[in-house]
């Protein structure tokens, strides 16, 4: 029964480290809260629900699908929104709002298109098949969330930490000006990550809804409380710590709903939060990251 | 006047949410007027409905009573937590601050006495449109007292330059707590006024996305004066009404309104600044 | 009677020592100066002094009171006021709440008189606006009083700190390179109107890189060079001083960077 808990802890954990990992990126580099990436998230998984109903495309087809959608609007609000904002200089409040903006209006978008109703991926196209080892059942369905969520990780990382973008990317993240006075595109940086960030969001989106089975125009929202509190929990920035911050998200929310009776779980977590933030706000895992103007 | 009454009856609630709305954008309005990006306030308005309706609902305490003390409570709770609070500074502020809200949301939630996630019903309609009118000129009175003053001035000092106003002699820490605790007091007793004229509150209303919608109020009027914020408010308010036929695409054009606001008018709707300019133009214009 | 005495004062920022064993006194009504090249510690004197940092070793009295460990709004509340180097004026407000600023703490009114407006409210407020005017007067800035503060020339903004740091009714005043970016008449007439100030009856204690400037206004000097001083007198002792023309040749005169 534990075994099984930890099985599916493992799936939304990843998941969420996934989401987190999108959101703090863009923290780190543009260091921009960007309050959309729940909206994107829920664009994301209508993408894929679209490919997949109307135009018959097979799963893995719908997940590029559903990143390229997700990742183009990133892209886009970095273009028309932020951009601007940074050439005049804004305060940070300033590009979160906008974010709002942008979160309020997809939100009511998938609302007008879709309607408010539950959509569900058609049983047929999901995959099917269970793995049993050691007594414990995983859904092949499963399995493949937790493959996409941990390959795509993988992958983000080693760009980060082998090669020259990912040398440029933290020089950003230190400080935009040095590294533009290095010879570094950082403009041309901002809107990778915004798309990369969108993008991968977008994918968490699709292996949400795909996990539960079950798409809303208000999906967006609680992923957002989730990707905050992966971020101060790992420390704002801090892409390792958002993998283990989602990871251990996903532990407690899932250990919490099967062995405490209420949802109590969810007020020590986020007292928990408000603590670290008091105590240590580089987060628990996190160095203090300060951006030098 | 028969239009009028038929007005008044179809439209009170929506005048009434404007006037508590205006309340909520000023209490933001005055952390950010020194600088805090603090986003309490949806959870100390939510402690003060909450606080309010249990004293009416359980102990049936008298309205004045119950209104002192929906006020009064989270104005002590921003009091204890302010200190270790307020030492954080930007992101961290409003990310913490948001934790704290989302906190207060979920004990909301799960506890017997506050009705958990039904949250209370039938709580006695005492608000009336005088009290919100007299209420909020009050606040407004009290604001604008307030930022023609030593403390107006200390708090614009400190959004400008800490380090500065504390070389000033300026107890810089301690008129952050002002500012908080003052804030959290406004947003209790819009609170309280809110809880005893909807009848029913629940924990959904005092969350994140109010939290969102109280900061976006003051951004979009502006955050420059104390008219900004009031106008924001009537804006967002009234605006879903207004646009009712659009259905399920009506939310869109807030979030449109607000991009454009912020990317075209980056100090709000109403600047005063900018209109003393404008009128100071007009003049030199007919003078030649 | 010295106004202000540093004693064996040290600090260091990790393994990095900026400043060691210094130690001087401020006399009483005069104008005293602090030199020294690039990097010798001059501005982290100052962060010490009002508190924004605190020493490493060594103790900091204003006539005999101890100023180590206070927060920098008391310190200034006993009597010090500075200006920085790379000017903190508030931009966006006029140059009269600038100098209502620094009246803070001199205008005690409660709660209850400002809600209503009460004549102690009044009253303390149109006082207060009249010293804010006498004070830019001494600065000759009181024509612009009503315009905000960042639409100021570089000089100009300068005298404001000045002011600014006046109206906080300081008996020491600190000035970080208070002439840095000015021309030369620029720098005369403020040499002038420091010098009126200390006739007022402030004392004034400047870091300045100027030489020429320091030695013609100051009637002490202090060089600080490496974190150490290495000599302090009179201006004249100063100028033929080995240790000093040593210091000060063959360095660059580029301004310091502040923290």
């Amino acid at each position: 029964m534990f075994a099984q808990q930890l099985a599916n802890a493992l799936t939304l954990g990843s998941v969420y480290a996934l989401f987190a990992l999108g959101f703090t990126l863009v923290f780190g580099v543009l260091a921009v809260i960007n309050l959309s990436h729940g909206a994107v998230f829920m664009v994301g998984s209508y993408a894929a629900l679209v490919l997949v109903t109307r135009f018959q495309a097979p799963l893995w087809l719908a997940l590029i699908g559903a990143m390229l959608v997700s990742g183009g609007i990133g892209l886009l609000v970095d273009v028309l929104i932020l951009k601007p904002l940074r050439a005049r200089n804004a305060p940070h409040l300033i590009p979160m709002i906008a974010t709002i903006g942008v979160a309020i209006m997809l939100t009511s978008a998938g609302q007008g298109l879709f309607g408010a109703e539950i959509h569900r991926f058609p049983e047929e196209t999901l995959p099917a098949g269970e793995l049993v080892i050691a007594g414990i059942h995983l859904r092949a369905l499963e399995i493949g969330i937790v493959a996409v969520a941990f390959a795509l990780m993988a992958l983000l990382f080693v760009v980060l930490r082998r090669t020259q973008l990912g040398r440029a990317l933290r020089a950003i993240a230190e400080s935009p000006k040095a590294a533009y006075l290095l010879g570094i595109n950082v403009e041309g940086l901002f809107h990778l990550t915004s798309f990369v960030a969108a993008a991968l969001g977008g994918v968490a989106g699709v292996l949400i809804g795909l996990d539960f089975n079950a798409i809303t125009p208000q999906m967006g929202q609680p992923i957002l409380h989730k990707g905050i509190a992966v971020i101060i929990l790992g420390g704002m920035g801090d892409i390792r710590g958002a993998l283990i911050g989602g990871l251990f998200l996903g532990f407690a929310e899932v250990m919490s709903k099967a062995y405490l009776s209420s949802q109590m779980g969810d007020a020590v977590a986020f007292g928990l939060l408000f603590l670290i933030l008091l105590v240590r706000p580089s987060g628990l895992f996190g160095r203090v990251l300060e951006r030098k103007a | 006047m028969a239009w009028l009454s038929d007005f008044w009856s179809t439209y009170n609630t929506l005048v009434y949410s404007i006037g508590v709305h205006a309340m909520l954008a000023l209490s933001i309005q005055i952390t950010l007027s020194c600088g805090l990006l603090s986003l309490a306030n949806a959870a100390f308005m939510g402690i003060g409905a909450y606080v309010s309706a249990l004293l009416t609902l359980t102990l049936g305490w008298p309205f004045p009573a119950v209104l002192a003390a929906g006020t009064l409570a989270p104005a002590l709770l921003a009091l204890l937590i302010g200190a270790p609070v307020l030492r954080l500074s930007g992101v961290y502020l409003a990310m913490a601050t948001l934790a704290f809200g989302e906190v207060v949301r979920v004990i909301v939630l799960n506890l017997e006495i506050t009705g958990g996630p039904e949250g209370l019903n039938g709580i006695p309609p005492s608000t009336e449109g005088w009290h919100i009118a007299l209420f909020l000129a009050l606040t407004v009175y009290g604001l604008v007292r307030l930022a023609r003053s030593r403390v107006g001035r200390a708090f614009e000092a400190i959004k400008e330059d800490e380090v500065a106003a504390r070389l000033m002699g300026m107890d810089v820490d301690g008129h952050k707590l002002f500012a908080f605790t003052l804030g959290a007091l406004i947003a209790g007793l819009a609170g309280a006024l809110n809880a005893h004229y909807t009848f029913f509150i629940s924990p959904r209303e005092y969350g994140f996305e109010s939290a969102v919608d109280i900061l976006t109020m003051a951004v979009l009027g502006g955050t420059s004066g104390l008219l900004g914020p009031i106008l924001g408010a009537s804006l967002l308010t009234v605006l879903p009404e207004v646009l009712r036929f659009l259905q399920d695409w009506r939310m869109a054009v807030n979030g449109a309104i607000l991009i454009l606001v912020v990317l075209f008018l980056p100090t709000g709707l109403w600047d005063p600044h900018r209109v003393r300019a404008w009128l100071r133009r007009k003049r030199r214009e007919e003078k030649a | 009677m010295n106004m202000l005495s540093l004693k064996n004062v040290g600090k260091h920022f990790g393994g990095l020592s900026v400043l060691e064993d210094v130690s001087f006194e401020v006399p009483a009504g005069s104008i005293y100066g602090l030199i020294g090249p690039n990097g010798a510690g001059k501005t982290t004197v100052f962060n010490l002094i009002t508190g924004l940092i605190p020493p490493s070793s060594g103790s900091i009295a204003l006539e005999g009171r101890d100023l180590v460990g206070l927060a920098p709004h008391r310190i200034t509340r006993l009597g010090v006021a500075r200006t920085f180097q790379n000017i903190r004026i508030f931009p966006h407000m006029s140059l009269l709440e600038n100098v209502m600023v620094g009246m803070h703490r001199h205008l005690a009114y409660g709660p209850a008189a400002l809600f209503f407006n009460t004549r102690a409210c009044r009253d303390g407020e149109k006082k207060a606006k009249e010293r804010a005017f006498e004070l830019l007067s001494w600065l000759r800035l009181e024509r612009k009083a009503d315009l905000l503060a960042d639409s100021l020339s570089y000089g100009e903004q300068r005298k404001l700190e000045f002011a600014r740091a006046l109206a906080t009714e300081p008996r020491l005043l600190l000035l970080d390179e208070p002439v840095a970016g000015m021309n030369p008449s620029e720098k005369a007439e403020l040499m002038e109107e420091i010098r009126a100030i200390r006739d007022r009856g402030y004392g004034v204690f400047l870091i300045e890189h100027d030489m020429r400037f320091v030695m013609g206004l100051c009637q002490h000097i202090a060089v600080l060079n490496f974190g150490r001083i290495i000599a302090e007198g009179k201006p004249e002792a100063i100028r033929s001083n080995p240790d000093v023309i040593e210091a000060y040749l063959g360095r660059d005169d580029d301004a310091e960077t502040q923290p």
